[in-house]
């Protein structure tokens, strides 16, 4: 047997187990044993090259057997790609520096207030927004897994879902922050949020000193994914 | 379940690695790969539209803790759909293979669509009051949990009252336990209750919590 049928065989091997409980740790271990010569060593690892080919046998045979319309999930792809991004928690972000009423109900009733927007849906229709504030500084991870606001934020970028990211942000989170270049001083509370149930979080954060004579379209330009993920402040747009 | 999803709290996976203006999917395959899993979820039963998945997150956390720390993000998923569709007879291992239907297996028919299980909008007295002090019950259980191990026997304090959710928590065979609605709180933990004096005297770390995960102090 060559090493790719091999490693094809322990594949299908793992499928079959994987979610039958407790069988899935011993019929998926040998599975393991056997491609553990592909092994890399963190999150950016480079994947098998077929996986591209087996994801399109995957489409292929859904589309040949009428559980799938391609168009479908053109549309969810070009939907994600293109407009529900960071940009979209971004002019909420401007609104609620610019309007006080806004932002009081923003933190009051995060989803409805996002709404007016525009924006709302899968994995954002219960928002909670918290204000990060000199005092006490806000982030969110999702040490389970993945969970994100996918209406405000767009798809996760790979540090948030990385190994790194979900052991430590609980239990160092002060050197996590540093390492985005985010330095607190040991008076300021840190506040780590673990999205674990149904409500996704969306950290609101500071306006910044030099802003005051901006509009709220020039302030969405400022506002980035990560000071919304509250791993990053925003610093003073310079010139 | 005990697995390496579970990650709060561990050491040994270095720094957090990013990448400059990172794009949405890395090739295209990835993008495929998600739209896959949103549209394709509504056909496979009791998960819908990416959301109320504990047979996925179930899924998910049954590979083996080797393969799942060496395979990408979108692997897993890919890994997931089609275990779970060969698992439910929707396609065959040739199939997969091919990418063709096979002449010989019948179409499949559209299950019903899965009744809703967002929030119920019964009323259950809550048990627990803000600032009520808790303790989360020290729970091992073999199937999907979203107790994360790092706060299991840990006390903290009840800052929010979610409302009623229905339990997403799994038997050891990826069904879901029944609807079960009940208060969801956040909870607050002290850093040093969670790490001891590692943890930082002015941090703490906020967890949302399901009601039978937490008794009384």
């Amino acid at each position: 047997m060559t090493d790719t049928k091999k490693e094809k065989a322990g594949r299908r091997e793992f499928i079959q187990n994987a979610t039958l409980g407790a069988v899935a740790i011993v019929g998926g271990s040998q599975a393991v044993n056997e491609a553990t010569v592909h092994a890399h060593p963190h999150d950016h690892q480079v994947v098998p090259d077929d996986i591209a080919l087996r994801v399109r046998a995957l489409e292929s045979v859904l589309v040949d057997k009428q559980m799938l319309d391609p168009a479908e999930l053109d549309d969810v792809v070009d939907a994600y790609e293109n407009r529900i991004g960071p940009r979209n928690g971004a002019q909420v972000v401007a609104r609620a520096w610019t309007d006080p009423e806004y932002k009081s109900r923003l933190l009051d009733d995060g989803t409805a207030a996002i709404a007016e927007l525009g924006f709302g849906g899968a994995q954002g229709e219960h928002m909670v927004v918290i204000e990060n504030t000199p005092d006490v500084h806000n982030f969110v991870v999702c040490t389970l897994c993945s969970c994100y606001p996918w209406p405000t934020l767009g798809l996760p970028p790979i540090w948030y879902k990385s190994s790194a990211y979900r052991s430590r942000a609980v239990i160092e989170p002060r050197a996590v922050l540093s390492e985005f270049g985010t330095e607190l001083e040991g008076d300021v509370e840190v506040r780590v949020w673990d999205s674990t149930a149904e409500t996704r979080y969306l950290i609101l954060p500071e306006r910044p000193t030099g802003t005051e004579n901006m509009t709220e379209e020039e302030l969405t330009e400022i506002v980035t994914r990560d000071s919304m993920i509250g791993v990053t402040k925003i610093a003073t747009p310079q010139g | 379940m005990n697995s390496v999803h579970d990650m709060g709290g561990m050491d040994g996976f270095g720094s957090v690695e990013r990448e400059e203006n990172e794009p949405v999917f890395h090739d295209v395959w990835e993008g495929r790969m998600f739209g896959l899993f949103s549209v394709s979820a509504g056909v496979l039963g009791p998960w819908h539209r990416g959301r109320n998945f504990p047979w996925f997150r179930f899924a998910f956390e049954s590979i083996p803790p080797e393969a799942y720390l060496r395979m990408s993000y979108y692997e897993r998923w890919f890994e997931v759909l089609s275990a779970n569709l060969l698992r439910a007879g929707l396609v065959s291992e040739r199939e997969l293979e091919t990418g063709y239907r096979d002449p010989d297996q019948p179409l499949p028919t559209l299950l019903p669509d899965p009744t809703e299980t967002a929030p119920s909008g019964t009323s259950e007295a809550p048990t627990f009051g803000i600032n009520d002090t808790v303790l989360v019950r020290n729970l091992h259980p073999r199937g999907h949990t979203r107790v994360p191990r790092y706060v299991r026997g840990k006390r903290g304090v009840v800052v929010t009252d979610n409302g009623v959710w229905t339990l997403q928590d799994t038997d050891e065979r990826g069904q879901r336990l029944g609807n079960f609605p009940q208060h969801v709180y956040t909870v607050r933990f002290e850093s040093q209750e969670l790490w001891g004096n590692r943890g930082a005297v002015n941090d703490a770390i906020y967890v949302d919590l399901w009601e039978e995960y937490l008794e009384p102090v």
